[in-house]
């Protein structure tokens, strides 16, 4: 169990991320920022709490690894990984800027502790089954997480590694679908029904679960159950609101790429520090 | 060192068990060697390496884009994968995987595309890379090697565990024909002088290299001296070479056993029209679909005969 102090801090942390998110799509004017902020809870939980990392050491050969799929939610994972120390957080309003180390997509050449380079949908699973069938036979006792996209699951290529996966038996394997129900032309029920996507998975030989993806408790607890899963790979399928955090995206039919207003951020970014405020201040109330 | 063999013959060897044997042995020196394939190891002849080494063998069943992604994984943990399936599925079938989770991700992964051209015979038309090194090509940073007989291909095996970087090696399963003596090495991105000529330039790649060292015979009779070379790295081309080939001979023709459009020719032809612009021909598959058929039949149908070469140098000789 996860104490209310840890979950506190946690919701704290994903609150900045959120935060720091917003100033660098507020910036640009435009972003991916429904499906950066679906997984913000997760990004919180796998940085604040699991993940064996050490930012001035990110190549440190024995940390667990992330496998951002679904690379358009990469400017969330900037955040997250400047907050944690990785590089400054002034950085993070390089974000697509002309020779930025931020792009669009994650790039394991560019960005300081990505792990790997995604973009074009559904490749992540397999590069992530890669890294951590090597890291098994390496006999390191690290583990690799990957973060899938639910539209990201009309790939073919993700039940390829579904099942290899499986085969393979590669209990070091912790993934996570972000399923927020929406993909780029819409609700994902009407586009290419996914249906019980935990299930499917469970069918493919995996561990599945499912979860509400802002619900730090839960997540964490997924995560402590899927470690303790041997012999097959680990799947938490995270219910999720595309947009979450800022409203004015949640309302929104169409939130996969936005344009976002002056307006817009100022009132989203006043938004997040009232919350930011109001969990510290719960926070020392907890001291 | 390379040393030529005095007779061009048929090998005994097959080349899948050069590759087989090739690749244990460097697995019994380096524990990072792995094997991966797609449900063709019976065909490439890895089986034994996956009898030796199961914990370093993936076999990924039919899922060329999955394997592609797994040897790219693999490798940023350290491991110095090669991967193997038919060069259609190496190629076509997985592009997009070999672009972003390979090339563009700047990892190290060996990709090896069977049964090139011509050779795919039997299965016919759905397995013959005709366009495979043209796909490949357009990648950048891509190395591109065709080795043209076991000797070859046994060094560049082994010169490749010691490489970074997307490497695509084009490998004929079958006999090859043997060009080079036992112990020759050679060097990545360097064209191999095999006869000298003064007349005209035939650079030559896989199967057709032979039928180059054929057709300079047959011209030989004529009173024309054609220089061969084998010109066994496709990208990065050796420009050194060509450039000096076409001022010294004065005419080029190029002979490969892949479609004329992005392939050998198209490599040479870009040199030379930059640096170089002499008269030049190539000897290709002319745009067209593969078919089922003998090897033999199929030189013919495609015109990748060293009679072909020679009608094709003495067009272009007379342009000079």
């Amino acid at each position: 169990m996860i104490s209310n102090k840890r979950i506190k801090k946690l919701e704290i942390f994903a609150t900045e991320i959120r935060l720091e998110t917003m100033k660098a799509f507020a910036k640009l004017g435009f972003g991916h920022v429904g499906g950066a902020m679906s997984i913000v809870d997760t990004l919180s939980v796998l940085y604040g709490e699991i993940m064996k990392i050490d930012p001035a050491n990110p190549k440190w050969p024995d940390r667990d690894w992330l496998v951002v799929s679904k690379g358009h939610a990469g400017p969330s994972v900037y955040s997250a990984l400047a907050i944690k120390g990785y590089f400054d957080k002034k950085e993070l309003l390089t974000l697509n800027m002309p020779g930025t180390n931020l792009p669009s997509h994650c790039d394991r050449n560019k960005t300081v502790g990505i792990d790997m380079t995604t973009g074009s949908l559904g490749q992540g699973i397999s590069t992530a089954i890669g890294v951590a069938l090597g890291n098994r036979m390496d006999k390191r006792d690290n583990y690799t997480y990957l973060i899938l996209g639910d539209g990201e699951c009309d790939e073919g290529q993700i039940w390829e590694g579904a099942l290899f996966a499986a085969h393979q038996k590669l209990d070091n394997l912790i993934s996570f679908v972000d399923y927020n129900k929406k993909q780029l032309d819409g609700m994902t029920c009407e586009i290419n029904d996914l249906g019980d996507l935990d299930a499917k998975f469970h069918e493919f030989g995996w561990h599945a679960q499912r979860i509400d993806g802002h619900d730090i408790a839960a997540i964490y607890e997924a995560i402590d159950e899927a470690k303790k899963t041997k012999g097959k790979p680990s799947m938490i399928v995270l219910d999720t609101i595309k947009g979450k955090g800022c409203c004015f995206v949640e309302e929104m039919y169409f939130n996969h790429h936005i344009t976002i207003s002056q307006e817009q951020s100022k009132r989203t970014l006043s938004e997040l520090e009232n919350r930011y405020t109001d969990l510290k201040r719960e926070w020392e109330d907890m001291q | 060192m390379i040393k030529l063999v005095d007779y061009v013959q048929k090998e005994n060897i097959l080349m899948k068990d050069v590759y087989c044997s090739t690749l244990m042995d460097l697995a019994e020196k380096d524990e990072n060697v792995v094997v991966l394939d797609s449900d063709l190891m019976n065909s490439i002849g890895t089986v034994p390496f996956a009898k030796k080494y199961p914990e370093r063998t993936f076999n990924c069943g039919v899922q060329e884009a999955n394997m592609i992604g797994v040897a790219a994984g693999l490798s940023a943990t350290g491991k110095i994968p090669y991967a193997h399936t038919f060069g259609p599925f190496a190629s076509r079938r997985c592009c997009d995987q070999v672009f972003i989770s390979a090339s563009y991700a700047k990892l190290n992964v060996r990709i090896v595309g069977s049964d090139p051209g011509v050779t795919a015979a039997f299965n016919g038309g759905t397995h013959m890379p005709f366009e495979d090194v043209g796909i490949m090509r357009t990648i950048p940073e891509m190395t591109i090697i065709e080795p043209v007989d076991s000797i070859m291909l046994e060094d560049m095996i082994r010169q490749l565990k010691d490489v970074y970087g997307v490497y695509y090696l084009r490998l004929l399963r079958k006999n090859a024909v043997q060009i080079y003596e036992k112990g020759s090495t050679f060097e990545i991105g360097k064209g191999v002088l095999l006869r000298e000529g003064t007349d005209i330039t035939i650079i030559s790649t896989g199967i057709l290299v032979s039928e180059s060292l054929k057709a300079a015979d047959a011209l030989e009779k004529d009173g024309i001296h054609a220089r061969v070379v084998n010109m066994f790295t496709i990208k990065p081309i050796d420009r050194e070479m060509i450039v000096r080939c076409a001022k010294e001979t004065g005419a080029v023709v190029t002979a490969e056993n892949h479609n004329i459009i992005n392939g050998l020719g198209s490599a040479v032809a870009e040199v030379l029209i930059e640096e170089c612009p002499v008269p030049m021909g190539r000897i290709g598959v002319k745009d067209l679909f593969g078919e089922v058929g003998p090897v033999d039949y199929l030189q013919k149908r495609f015109e990748l005969t060293a009679e072909d070469i020679v009608k094709e140098v003495k067009k272009v000789i007379v342009k000079k």
